[in-house]
């Protein structure tokens, strides 16, 4: 008696497990035909960002640097405003090309200061930038949580195309039929701004890249100063500041794997040779 | 152990004779490892993924060494000890961090192919059941330090993460909510937790370095089995461990670090979330809470218990989930063939196909978000999965008839009646 209950609880399990998902899948296919699966306004709506053809895309990608620098002056003039970039140091710039003298100059011009604490009186004061610091917080007192750009292309999918769709989404129409079939959400709440990259369709930010920055940006490297260059700019900017070592990972990349491409090789012969005469 | 015809270990060198005579440890690597360690002669590439499993443990241990002397512990500085001083401040640390979580990821892609090798080939018989149950231990150590070691960035998924997964002692039912707040030392994921994490993550790779020489202990009783299952028979059948599989492995290896590479240094983020290069923050749940890539089955099981039947919903999920891999433990006993490899077992071949897609469908529904569609494909699946090993399996083993099976490994290697 107690063997065949033995024997037969792997069964019992089996069955129990079996039983309750099969009850588990009726709820939810009943469910499922009750209320069927409604489209959301999200879903109708939300686009993928547009595809951006980055220096930096693909395995061997590599920056341009004076896109890098044009992209600086963007975040600097226009989302420095709102925006910290907050795990970046001045002295990291030379990434970009600076030398020792414009890095100290950017930094002693930034203008936001770094906070320091007085001991002996007992309160708040700020210094200037240093190449040492890293780039200070902005406080930002009006609507939304404007988030640190430091790492931003790596914190959403395809980042580098998500910020150049999100920066030019602002005036692109949204699909006609979703349009059609969700007419409220195209009407941003008090305070936001339609955008369909953005997940929620609507955020806080207005739109930061317009013709009024043009004037406020303007190029010096010949390179046409348009929202749309602007917004690539910025976008090859924010990868680099996302991982500054990016280049430099490709190249050993490329020379780590030569090397074990060749040792693998030599692996596979010394294989064979010590397999010789042995069949199997 | 092993066979008679195994070489014995002469050191040559005076040097290598006085330690030998005081300390056999020469001795012992020459016969786990060495040339006095016979193995069939006609393993495949499949028997390379064990050196490999070994091969990335030690990476994890290497990089993740040197990450701890950078790494700060404590939910003010951990995200910005990794993404400020790691990454850009240390020198080369960007090529630790990325080696040491795609070196996670590659350690379970060789984990899961030594795994399934082990089910195709019935690994997990007598009389090596010792060592496919160290395996799973193995495998559970290294769901809890993968687990752990994923918190300690402290980004957004770290933080759901923990969450979520300590969330599943609460399932318990009266003390749950005690054992969750015990565990994780406070009612939420904090400085506690996290530096908890971090010291068992510390501790947890070298208990898995333990069990693994228990594990090749218990395989060195019996010896290496092969794929078409029939025991060693004579000298023939084997050849001994140096040079011959060391230098298959050495070729494994490089296949191995070929791919290691690509994702460390061209692909690093492809197999981790945006989510976790923002910050930890306790007042924003992310959208889609995910685990990484090699929870996703146990995921999904998870989520496929949708209904209170007797119990709470969330109870089936976390019980299914444990018993998900608590399952392999009874596998010796649940597969009654004599036969082991899947070769000379036409029905049970075809179920470890079937068993091997229904896990890739599994880890699909896993990785996506809980719509309808996803969760049913998840109930079904989980119903197979628990179907195989408890009632298809039990049942199959004992009706089917084997093909027949060689004489001996010579003869299925030389294809021919006559052994050597």
């Amino acid at each position: 008696m107690t063997s065949l209950l033995m024997r037969s609880i792997k069964f019992l399990v089996g069955l129990g497990f079996v039983g309750v998902l099969l009850i588990a899948l009726w709820g939810t296919i009943s469910g499922l035909i009750r209320e069927g699966t409604p489209q959301t306004a999200e879903q109708a709506l939300h686009e993928h960002p547009k595809e951006l053809h980055l220096p930096s895309n693909g395995p061997f990608g590599k920056f341009d640097l004076a896109q890098l620098q044009r992209g600086f002056k963007v975040y600097e003039k226009v989302c420095a405003q709102c925006h910290s970039l907050n795990l970046v140091s001045f002295r990291e710039l030379a990434g970009l090309g600076y030398n020792e003298a414009e890095i100290k100059k950017i930094a002693k011009d930034w203008p936001v200061k770094q906070p320091v604490f007085d001991n002996k009186a007992g309160t708040w004061g700020e210094r200037d930038n240093t190449p040492a610091d890293r780039f200070p917080k902005v406080y930002y007192a009006a609507n939304g949580t404007p988030p640190d750009l430091s790492l931003i292309t790596k914190a959403r999918h395809d980042g580098a195309a998500y910020v150049y769709s999100l920066m030019v989404g602002y005036t692109e129409k949204p699909d006609a039929e979703g349009a059609k079939k969700f007419p409220e959400a195209l009407k941003s709440p008090e305070g936001l701004h339609f955008n369909k990259y953005f997940a929620n369709l609507h955020l806080a930010m207005p739109a930061p890249l317009t013709d009024a920055q043009i004037d406020t940006v303007k190029y010096t490297d010949g390179t046409p100063t348009t929202v749309d260059q602007m917004a690539q700019d910025v976008s090859a900017f924010l990868v680099w500041t996302a991982e500054p070592t990016m280049q430099q990972r490709h190249r050993f990349g490329v020379a780590v794997l030569i090397f074990l491409i060749f040792a693998t090789i030599l692996g596979y012969g010394a294989y064979r040779n010590v397999w010789r005469g042995m069949k199997h | 152990m092993s066979f008679p015809w195994a070489k014995h270990y002469e050191p040559k060198h005076p040097l290598m004779q006085w330690i030998d005579s005081r300390l056999p440890l020469p001795r012992f690597v020459y016969n786990a490892i060495g040339g006095g360690y016979p193995v069939p002669r006609n393993l495949n590439y499949f028997w390379n993924f064990g050196v490999l499993a070994g091969v990335a443990l030690v990476i994890q241990i290497v990089t993740g060494i040197v990450l701890a002397m950078h790494f700060h512990s404590s939910a003010a500085e951990a995200f910005n000890s990794v993404n400020v001083g790691i990454m850009r401040d240390v020198n080369a640390g960007w090529f630790l961090r990325f080696a040491h979580a795609n070196g996670a990821s590659m350690f379970f892609i060789v984990v899961y192919i030594h795994m399934f090798r082990g089910l195709y080939y019935g690994s997990y018989k007598a009389p090596r059941e010792m060592v496919w149950l160290l395996g799973v231990v193995i495998f559970l150590l290294m769901m809890a330090t993968a687990f752990m070691g994923y918190v300690l960035p402290w980004g957004q998924m770290s933080f759901w993460g923990a969450q979520v997964i300590t969330g599943f002692f609460s399932a318990i039912p009266v003390v749950g909510d005690w054992i969750r707040v015990w565990l994780l030392g406070g009612y939420a994921p904090d400085d506690a937790a996290l530096n908890r994490f971090f010291s068992l993550h510390y501790l947890l790779p070298f208990v898995i370095a333990g069990v693994i020489i228990l594990h090749i202990w218990a395989l060195h009783i019996p010896g290496s089995s092969n794929p078409t299952g029939v025991e060693v028979k004579g000298e023939q059948d084997t050849v001994p461990f140096h040079p011959y599989y060391t230098a298959k492995d050495g070729f494994g290896v490089g296949i191995f670090l070929i791919f290691f590479t690509a994702l460390v240094f061209f692909y690093p983020d492809a197999l981790g979330h945006p989510d976790n290069y923002i910050p930890a923050n306790p007042l924003s749940t992310p959208a889609h809470i995910v685990p990484e890539w090699y929870f996703w089955p146990f995921y999904a099981i998870l989520r496929a218990f949708t209904a209170d039947f007797i119990l709470p919903a969330k109870l089936w999920g976390v019980l299914a989930m444990f018993g998900s891999i608590l399952i392999l433990f009874f596998l010796p006993w649940l597969d009654k063939s004599p036969v082991r490899s899947a070769n000379y077992r036409p029905v049970y071949r075809t179920l470890f196909w079937v068993l091997m897609v229904d896990v890739l469908v599994l880890g699909y529904c896993g990785g996506s978000p809980a719509d309808p569609a996803y969760i049913i494909a998840s109930q079904l699946a989980s119903a197979y999965y628990f179907a195989h090993f408890l009632i298809i399996l039990p049942i199959v083993s004992r009706l089917e008839r084997p093909r027949p099976l060689p004489g001996s490994i010579t003869e299925a290697v030389l294809g021919t009646t006559k052994t050597a």
